[in-house]
């Protein structure tokens, strides 16, 4: 249809073929950026990443030396633990909590509006701002400890966030409280979209509300647990700004991320090689995620 | 899905009870933060120190803001967070427009005037809203010193746009399939062109994908830490980097209050766009995600 009627338009004449040609114009510079600023940089990070370059780039190539180099850094290793840790930890409690306040919220409340207004507001602000307020509430002398042991209870401790090894919990509760929000707009969005006449059938054949909801309503939700993960594993790999806020990487460098690894080595301790070998494989597990997700939607379309 | 819990029977309303409990339970635990905030930011310090993070301000005073604003220091320099506040808007509101207009444009290029290759095109754009930006820091720090926008506002707006773009660009084609090609056979018979069919017919129609990826564009780009931290000098910092700068500033005494009162400042305007706006916020958070 569009291409009958372009045709008619497209006379040999300097208008006709400026009018042919004025899409392709239009996306011209976006499709040019694209390529420069997008697979051109990407590209370009992978040669940095084959170079001995420190404090500024230079093109002496040494192979997959920053690789081996990278593999054998132990900073590294904690960096990729820690996103194991804190990516699987935030994103399971993030659908657990999105997905129950969902199921909760749907049961016509009163003040629904409201309540989802409060669960919802946090995914507005900046990563920075939650790691200064959690950092403040964390605090041992001052925050949520201080508070408990100011009512009595002595003993309390929550200092996680200056123990080393508790601190990275420290970055699941901010990140969850965070985004769990955001979950559950989703997961509701996806039961509002779901046809009544299901429920009420399964409701006549006894089953029990639970039962429902676990056999009938989850499975239709797949495809909104399938976005939830990606969106989440997504952030989780970003997570840069969240860290510097709350711990700084530390206590030491135990609560460091490959993102925040990455931005220390390239730009504070002039080790550009060995940070572009870590943006590489950065981006080598977000692909990892990615291309999964495309082809079952690019499958889902066809079929669809 | 709802009517499931019923009523009628002592037991359901005791679930029922149950269930506002914990939504009122869960409501708190997002809730707190913001009111510790709010109440830290207007207590002198002395009774920080002395009460707890809920202990109401006993006399509550503006200073901590007004500090915040013109006189906390960042790092070396003590002039507040109120400058970095305006460098934020001055890199947000072109980013912004840059970024929303172009992407309606492709949007409507995509889908209203499609060609060989168009849905590749597509997808080579849709990839930069996936890349984790630590794979393009370093040759972005080297191609903006090329440019001559090493550490200037002009710098950041670009970057915002470059990376803005692969998403506003799919709000509108996603929003831009649905509206019937019809429409624009029609006037593409009647010898409208490229610009006058985009301005006469797809525009009038376009408002609540302009609001959503606006708002998108808005929260993304001024809750933005990366690029500020890595491509700004001091005079052109966004107000994230500020704040960051002012609460790890290890001169002095720790200044509770004006922290807090700074991540306020650096909060408010996302959160004015979400209440002012929270339908669409919701919509843009949620775009393409659930069903494009």
């Amino acid at each position: 249809m569009n291409k009958s009627t372009t045709r008619i338009q497209a006379r040999p004449t300097a208008s006709g073929w400026l009018q042919a040609w004025l899409p392709r114009l239009v996306l011209a510079p976006s499709v040019a950026v694209s390529l420069f600023f997008v697979y051109g940089f990407m590209l370009w990070t992978f040669v940095l990443s084959l170079t001995s370059s420190r404090m500024l780039p230079s093109y002496d190539f040494v192979g997959f030396g920053q690789y081996s180099r990278l593999m054998a850094n132990d900073r590294w290793w904690v960096a990729s633990t820690n996103l194991m840790v804190f990516g699987v930890l935030f994103i399971a409690v993030c659908l657990i909590i999105g997905t129950l306040l969902a199921i909760l919220l749907d049961q016509k409340i009163r003040q629904e509006g409201a309540l989802r207004t409060i669960y919802l507001y946090p995914m507005a602000l900046s990563f920075i701002v939650t790691g200064v307020v959690w950092k403040w509430l964390l605090n041992p002398q001052l925050g949520i400890q201080a508070m408990v042991q100011s009512w009595g209870f002595e003993s309390f401790r929550f200092d996680w966030i200056v123990n080393p090894d508790m601190a990275i919990y420290t970055l699941v509760i901010a990140a969850v409280w965070q985004a769990s929000g955001f979950v559950m707009a989703l997961f509701l969005a996806g039961l509002r979209g779901i046809d009544d006449s299901i429920v009420k059938a399964a409701q006549l054949d006894g089953a029990s509300l639970p039962r429902i909801y676990w056999r009938v309503v989850m499975p239709c939700l797949r495809p909104v647990v399938f976005s939830a993960v990606m969106i989440l594993a997504h952030i989780a790999i970003k997570s840069f700004d969240l860290v510097v806020a709350l711990t700084g990487g530390g206590p030491g460098y135990a609560t460091d991320l490959p993102a925040t690894f990455m931005y220390t080595h390239a730009f504070n301790r002039a080790q550009i090689g060995l940070g572009s070998a870590s943006a590489m494989l950065m981006l080598g597990g977000v692909l990892a995620i990615l291309i999964p997700y495309l082809y079952s939607e690019l499958r889902s379309r066809k079929h669809g | 899905m709802a009517n499931v819990i019923r009523r009628q029977t002592p037991a359901a309303r005791l679930l029922r009870g149950v269930l506002y409990g914990v939504l009122i339970v869960a409501g708190l635990f997002y809730a707190l933060p913001l009111i510790v905030m709010l109440m830290t930011s207007v207590k002198p310090l002395s009774e920080i120190s002395a009460g707890t993070l809920l202990s109401l301000p006993q006399n509550p005073t503006l200073e901590p803001w007004t500090k915040a604003w013109g006189e906390a220091c960042t790092g070396m320099r003590c002039e507040g967070v109120g400058g970095y506040f305006w460098n934020s808007f001055a890199i947000v509101i072109p980013a912004v427009l840059i970024s929303t207009t172009v992407g309606a444009l492709n949007g409507y290029a995509l889908t209203k005037w499609r060609f060989k290759g168009s849905e590749l095109v597509f997808a080579l754009m849709l990839f930069g809203c996936f890349i984790p930006f630590q794979v393009v820091l370093l040759p972005m720090a080297q191609t903006l010193g090329w440019l001559g926008l090493s550490s200037s506002r002009a710098g950041l707006i670009l970057v915002h746009v470059v990376f803005g773009i692969a998403f506003t660009t799919l709000f509108f084609r996603n929003f831009y399939v649905g509206i019937p090609n019809e429409l624009v056979s029609a006037a593409k018979l009647d010898g409208a062109g490229f610009f006058r069919i985009f301005w006469r017919i797809l525009l009038p129609v376009s408002a609540p994908i302009i609001v959503v990826s606006v708002i998108w564009q808005f929260t993304q780009i001024w809750n933005d830490f990366l690029f500020g931290v890595a491509f700004s000098a001091h005079n052109t910092q966004p107000v994230t980097v500020a704040l960051n700068n002012l609460v790890n500033t290890s001169t002095g005494v720790r200044e509770y209050n004006v922290d807090m009162a700074a991540a306020m400042i650096a909060a408010l305007p996302t959160l004015v766009v979400y209440v002012l706006a929270g339908k669409y916020f919701v919509r843009g958070l949620t775009a393409g995600s659930v069903k494009g």
